[in-house]
């Protein structure tokens, strides 16, 4: 009954977004007040039945109910209650079913919260919003349905993949979700404004904070997936460049330059075009996620076509709505007025070239997934395009970027100073090449690039203190006097500070990581030692636990440094009865930063194990660096200006309530 | 999307737990063992979904680790390693494609797009800085025009 009413309430979802998606467009054409309304009540309907929806699958899941086949194929009886919640997802027709829970969340989100938009444009907005979750909801219905039951129910689901059965599921995919889907409110905008054919100053101003919200989401979410891939997977990587974590990165470079570019919009009314393009083109690339991981086009070409029914389905997705608002941008955004006038050293060039070179990282890296695709299907010839590839190509991009990146908040809006930015960014500077002579001399002369990493990490950290020491004057006027600056600076100046700070962090982590990551791979028998740098080893024994799902051979390492008991570690390997699959789960000492990584491999016959020791200083810095970015988007976002709005033309355009 | 279920989900197609280099195969020489884990980080598991035979634990990756060891400890330099395992597999077994007439547009691309946005750039902002300082001079018609103007809105000049 449950999953019927999922299933009724599904339908129910689109048939809203199919009336929200025509009448409002009708309504801001005829200037008809209640038409345009609809819009807002049927995006909030449409949001109250997806949540039922979703509702009653999770339900499914709490109560086990195999006779629904999804809960079957991906639940057991004996799962933890949190994993029976979280597999609600942990699976292609559920995660379909979250995604556009969250598309429906941001409709009502701007129907309830978006007083302050101009009616036209909200009931544009809403109707674009509503043709995507009409697009979605067709396709979960046709090709991905999560209610679908079976005859002959069976008394035991078939579990969960185990190595989702994990925390990370919890928090990766969801977050991840509404950076994706956050993006679609952007486009949304775009596709709005380009319908109007009206865009200014305060346009930018509306989306800001839906784009930052978004920003931050994508942001931990990729660093949380990344940590996830880190402790799960047992030989300490943390980003692979698969074809799967590249549809995350791409739609994060481009939201980061959409978030760069509307600034210049929003102060300068400049970069207007530019700034329409990155906001179809963020969403576009979250689509072409979807379509990659969705339609199995990444295994194999081969796959792709002898089961087409869903990446068919995606890819029609695909191409309407990315061909649709291209071929709109294009008719439309000609017409536009070019904004502000300015130099090219200045606040709006150094923000340009941000845009530049994350534009151009994000083409690469583009290209790089889906060159070998258009190969194999276009000539047939198979070739690998991995890690190498992506770091030879990503680097040479990323480096001039950060080198730049103090350079920008330092620059004045129209006509800067870059002589004047590079005198106020000495000691960054000096900081940084002193960084890059102590750790050339600490390693001794080796040739590696290290040095320069570190060096470049602390410059980037430094400009962004520069930033805020300028802005407060802190080394030039009295304390007190800074102090009431300081608490005077608007928030997003704090933002943006903290956000370059946090670039700086994660790079330090990343080069630490890889350039100090020591490794010992050994096969030890109990009460036997090892040694690695400062930290010695005992594999004291083996214990057998039993979980609630599963059975776990438990090592026991007691972990000393000069003689002293720091801790005892207990990696472990699990079985899965049902699915017959083992997993390892790492164990993890933090010291600091740094992390001291264990996991086991294969047991000889002879009793002896085979230990993965990592010690991996640092590493942390990757992920927190990734949290302080995102901090400093929260900082921004709590700006009073974004919270106010701009200021109001709503006065003309209240109008008479529909009733 | 979902990057990481999903890697985690195609590396289990494949194999149980990842967890590559085993002990036996570790190389006496540590300047040779170096060799070989630089090596092996180049090379793809054919039968994984784009892991390096360094990552990978399925017995493809430990046949083509042991195997590049083999070559390493026989005398071969990095490249005759690479060029005897590409004659074997195919440049498919490469993480980081050869350049050849198939993969030039792959090569040529990511310094290709960012010279022409760089171009671009430039040119906008020679055109935007154009229209912003060279306008026209005023005529002397304007220039009178202006003065007067400048002239009325005084209270009363004695001029």
């Amino acid at each position: 009954m449950i999953a019927e009413l999922g299933h009724y309430a599904l339908v129910l979802a689109l048939g809203l977004s199919l009336i929200q998606g025509v009448a409002p467009l009708i309504g801001a054409r005829r200037g008809d007040a209640a038409l345009m309304q609809l819009g807002s009540s049927t995006a909030l309907m449409q949001f109250v039945f997806a949540a039922a929806s979703f509702a009653a699958l999770v339900a499914c899941y709490l109560m086990s109910d195999f006779s629904v086949a999804n809960v079957f194929q991906n639940s057991n009886s004996q799962m933890p209650v949190i994993y029976k919640f979280t597999s609600a997802w942990g699976n292609h027709e559920g995660s379909m079913l979250l995604w556009v829970l969250i598309l429906a969340l941001f409709g009502a989100l701007v129907a309830g919260f978006g007083s302050n938009l101009p009616a036209t444009l909200k009931a544009d907005v809403l109707a674009v919003q509503a043709w995507i979750g009409a697009a979605f909801y067709l396709f979960i219905l046709f090709t991905s349905n999560p209610f679908l039951r079976i005859a002959e129910p069976p008394f035991e689901g078939r579990d969960l993949n185990p190595i989702l059965q994990d925390f990370g599921l919890a928090v990766h995919p969801p977050l991840l979700y509404l950076g994706y889907v956050g993006c679609s409110i952007a486009f949304s905008f775009a596709a709005a404004a380009l319908i109007e054919g009206r865009i200014d100053a305060a346009w930018a101003r509306y989306v800001r904070p839906w784009t930052l919200g978004a920003w931050m989401a994508l942001t931990v979410g990729i660093a949380m997936g990344s940590y996830w891939a880190y402790y799960e997977l047992g030989w300490g990587g943390w980003w692979f460049w698969d074809p799967v974590e590249n549809a995350s990165l791409m739609p994060w470079l481009a939201a980061t330059a959409l978030l760069h570019s509307a600034v210049v919009m929003e102060k300068r009314d400049a970069l207007k075009i530019w700034t329409l393009l990155l906001a179809i083109l963020a969403f576009s690339l979250s689509l072409l996620g979807t379509f990659l991981v969705r339609s199995g086009v990444l295994t194999s070409v081969h796959t792709f076509a002898s089961d087409p029914t869903r990446g068919v389905f995606i890819l029609a997705i695909l191409v309407i709505f990315i061909g649709g608002s291209l071929a709109l941008f294009a008719w439309r955004a000609p017409a536009l007025t070019q904004g502000g006038l300015f130099a090219p050293v200045s606040r709006e060039g150094a923000l340009l070239l941000n845009n530049l070179f994350l534009a151009s990282a994000c083409a690469t890296v583009f290209v790089g997934t889906l060159y070998p695709l258009a190969l194999e299907a276009l000539t047939g010839d198979k070739i690998s395009v991995g890690a190498p590839f992506f770091v030879l190509t990503f680097a040479p991009l990323f480096v001039p970027l950060l080198l730049a990146m103090p350079f920008g908040p330092l620059l004045a809006w129209k006509r800067g100073d870059a002589y004047g930015a590079a005198q106020r960014l000495l000691a960054a500077a000096a900081v940084g090449v002193m960084a890059v002579v102590i750790v050339l001399i600490a390693e001794g002369g080796s040739v590696s690039l290290a040095p320069f990493g570190i060096g470049l990490a602390l410059f980037v950290m430094g400009g962004a203190v520069t930033d805020l020491a300028e802005r407060t004057g802190v080394v030039r006027i009295p304390f007190a006097a800074a102090r009431a600056r300081a608490a005077g600076l608007p928030r997003s100046a704090w933002g943006t500070a903290l956000a370059h700070f946090g670039v700086g962090v994660t790079l330090l982590g990343i080069v630490a990581e890889t350039h100090w990551n020591a490794e010992r791979i050994v096969s030890l028998k109990p009460s036997q030692a090892v040694t690695l740098r400062h930290y010695e080893l005992t594999f004291e024994d083996v214990v057998a636990r039993q979980g609630p799902n599963y059975r776990e051979q438990v090592a026991r390492f007691a972990v000393r440094r000069d003689g002293q008991v720091l801790a005892t570690l207990e990696p472990s390997k699990r079985s899965f009865a049902t699915r017959g699959m083992t997993t390892t789960e790492a164990a993890l000492l933090t010291r600091g930063v740094s992390q001291l990584y264990v996991s086991l491999g294969d047991t000889a016959a002879d009793g002896a194990l085979v230990v993965r020791i990592y010690h991996k200083p640092l590493v942390l810095l990757i992920w927190l660096g990734a949290l302080v970015m995102a901090l400093g988007g929260a900082l921004s976002l709590s700006d009073r200006r974004l919270r106010i709005g701009a200021p109001k033309p709503a006065a003309k355009s209240t109008l008479a309530p529909a009733e | 999307m979902r990057s990481v279920i999903l890697a985690v989900l195609i590396v289990l197609q494949t194999m149980t737990l990842a967890a590559a280099v085993q002990p036996d195969e570790v190389l006496k020489d540590p300047a040779l063992e170096t060799r070989a884990r630089h090596l092996s980080r180049e090379l793809r598991c054919m039968v994984c979904q784009n892991q390096s035979i360094d990552d990978s634990d399925a017995p493809l990756a430990r046949d083509l680790r042991l195997l590049v060891r083999d070559r390493l400890t026989a005398g071969d330099s990095d490249q005759q390693v690479l060029d005897f395992l590409v004659a074997r597999y195919g440049d498919f077994v490469l993480l980081r494609p050869p350049v050849r007439t198939s993969t030039f547009l792959l090569w040529t691309f990511p310094p290709a797009i960012f010279l022409a946005g760089a171009i671009a750039l430039a040119l906008t902002l020679r055109r935007r800085k154009q229209t912003g300082e060279n306008f026209p001079d005023l005529t002397k018609a304007e220039q009178e025009r202006l003065a007067t103007l400048v002239d009325d809105r005084r209270p009363t000049s004695p001029r």
